[in-house]
């Protein structure tokens, strides 16, 4: 059957669940492309077949094989696409370094467009307001107090605050600091939210 | 919110001719942001709204760091500077996010659009939407399209990106009435029928028949 290859991508997606992603299936989309390619070239074939000589019973075969190749391009491109989005949650959620264990799932090309997007924001940011511009993905989630308990998860060293004491950050100590200077090592794993 | 800014405001009403005071200035904020997060498509840019509370933060920062250590004052500052960022972030968070969504049908809108009338875009928007769109369409060019037959490598970004879904249902509140809105029917058996908004009342309806209400700043998502 055609096009059969091209619904297996779109499953391997549908079967992954939100935001995470496998690895980038350059086999299958070889697999659909050359399908295309047969498919086109068998089209080209019988539409001259169909001119020079009449056989207008060419026709219906001609338009499901073009039927065909329309639905292997939507397959294909929403298959890179969807993955496009799925690697700019990633920036939202990682910030702009990737964890190698999920570079290792993406192509190339997509590394390129992370880089890309990652470089489009961090202007965008930048051309906000004043002369530093604002971080948009910093203050994801409304602020409840000022100083939140936090749990070191791993040793992180020397962290000032801004008033400019030093603390020391050690696997499995406890602080109660600024919820402003911390959701970014929390995010990155290195602080965990304590919530009593 | 007012006192926060009390400081900040004595300064920088001098150098702007602006007479709105910050108090006016956070509630103009904090309705375009209400309105951003849950209109289905991207409203007019606020450009000047977000100029004016980034200058403004910027003030207070300033002014906090005269102030003494330890005094209560401070963290109270400091917990509302806090607050208009996060409303400011999560403003500019979800315009950024529509515009990464529906960006061709927002381009195409952006180019159609006459001489003179304001943009929905600001200028730094704009230049994203721009390189979003080269950067996916390159993308989907070198890995694929250019690997198909020669009829089929362009996609068309309009038909394949789906558009911002306008008939869908919005809370809203009432600030200036309003009369005679014509209701779509929602049922063949129903006829299409008016209203009369009341000033403070609460509706739910669909967002196209209220868009340019919304837009006017007569009636406020929520």
């Amino acid at each position: 059957m055609f096009c059969e290859k091209g619904v297996e991508l779109i499953k391997e997606l549908h079967l992954l669940g939100d935001g995470q992603l496998s690895a980038f299936n350059e086999d299958g989309i070889r697999q659909v492309l050359d399908e295309m390619k047969a498919l086109y070239e068998q089209n080209q074939s019988d539409v001259n077949e169909a001119k020079s000589e009449g056989k207008s019973e060419l026709i219906p075969t001609i338009k499901f094989r073009h039927t065909c190749l329309l639905r292997n391009q939507r397959c294909v491109a929403a298959y890179l696409y969807d993955r496009l989005l799925r690697i700019r949650a990633l920036r939202w959620e990682y910030g702009s370094v990737l964890p190698a264990s999920i570079r290792f799932h993406m192509c190339a090309e997509e590394l390129e467009w992370f880089n890309q997007y990652k470089k489009s924001l961090a202007m965008y940011m930048r051309s906000l307001g004043g002369e530093e511009g604002l971080d948009i993905t910093q203050d994801m989630k409304p602020p409840k107090s000022l100083y939140i308990e936090v749990r070191c998860l791993k040793d992180h060293g020397e962290f000032e605050i801004d008033d400019g004491t030093i603390i020391l950050l050690k696997k499995n100590s406890q602080h109660f600091l600024p919820r402003w200077k911390c959701e970014q090592l929390i995010r990155q794993g290195v602080l965990e939210h304590v919530i009593s | 919110m007012a006192d926060a800014f009390s400081e900040a405001s004595d300064r920088s009403e001098d150098d702007s001719q602006d007479v709105m005071t910050p108090a006016e200035l956070i509630a103009k904020l904090e309705q375009a942001w209400l309105n951003e997060k849950f209109s289905p498509e991207l409203m007019e840019s606020k450009s000047e709204i977000v100029e004016c509370v980034m200058e403004q933060l910027t003030h207070m920062e300033g002014n906090l760091q005269r102030v003494r250590k330890g005094d209560i004052k401070a963290s109270i500052h400091r917990m509302e500077i806090d607050r208009i960022r996060f409303v400011l972030s999560s403003y500019l968070r979800s315009r950024l996010r529509k515009i990464e969504k529906y960006f061709p049908h927002i381009l195409e809108k952006e180019k159609s659009r006459a001489e003179g009338d304001p943009s929905f875009l600001s200028p730094e928007e704009f230049a994203f939407a721009k390189e979003y769109l080269a950067n996916t369409e390159s993308y989907l060019k070198t890995v694929a399209l250019r690997h198909m037959p020669p009829n089929l490598q362009t996609v068309d970004m309009l038909k394949a990106v789906p558009k911002p879904c306008l008939d869908s249902f919005v809370f809203l509140r009432v600030h200036e009435r309003q009369e005679n809105i014509l209701v779509e029917p929602e049922t063949d058996e129903q006829r299409e029928y008016a209203i009369d908004l009341e000033e403070g009342s609460q509706h739910l309806m669909r967002y196209s028949t209220i868009a340019p209400l919304v837009a006017s700043g007569a009636v406020q998502l929520i």
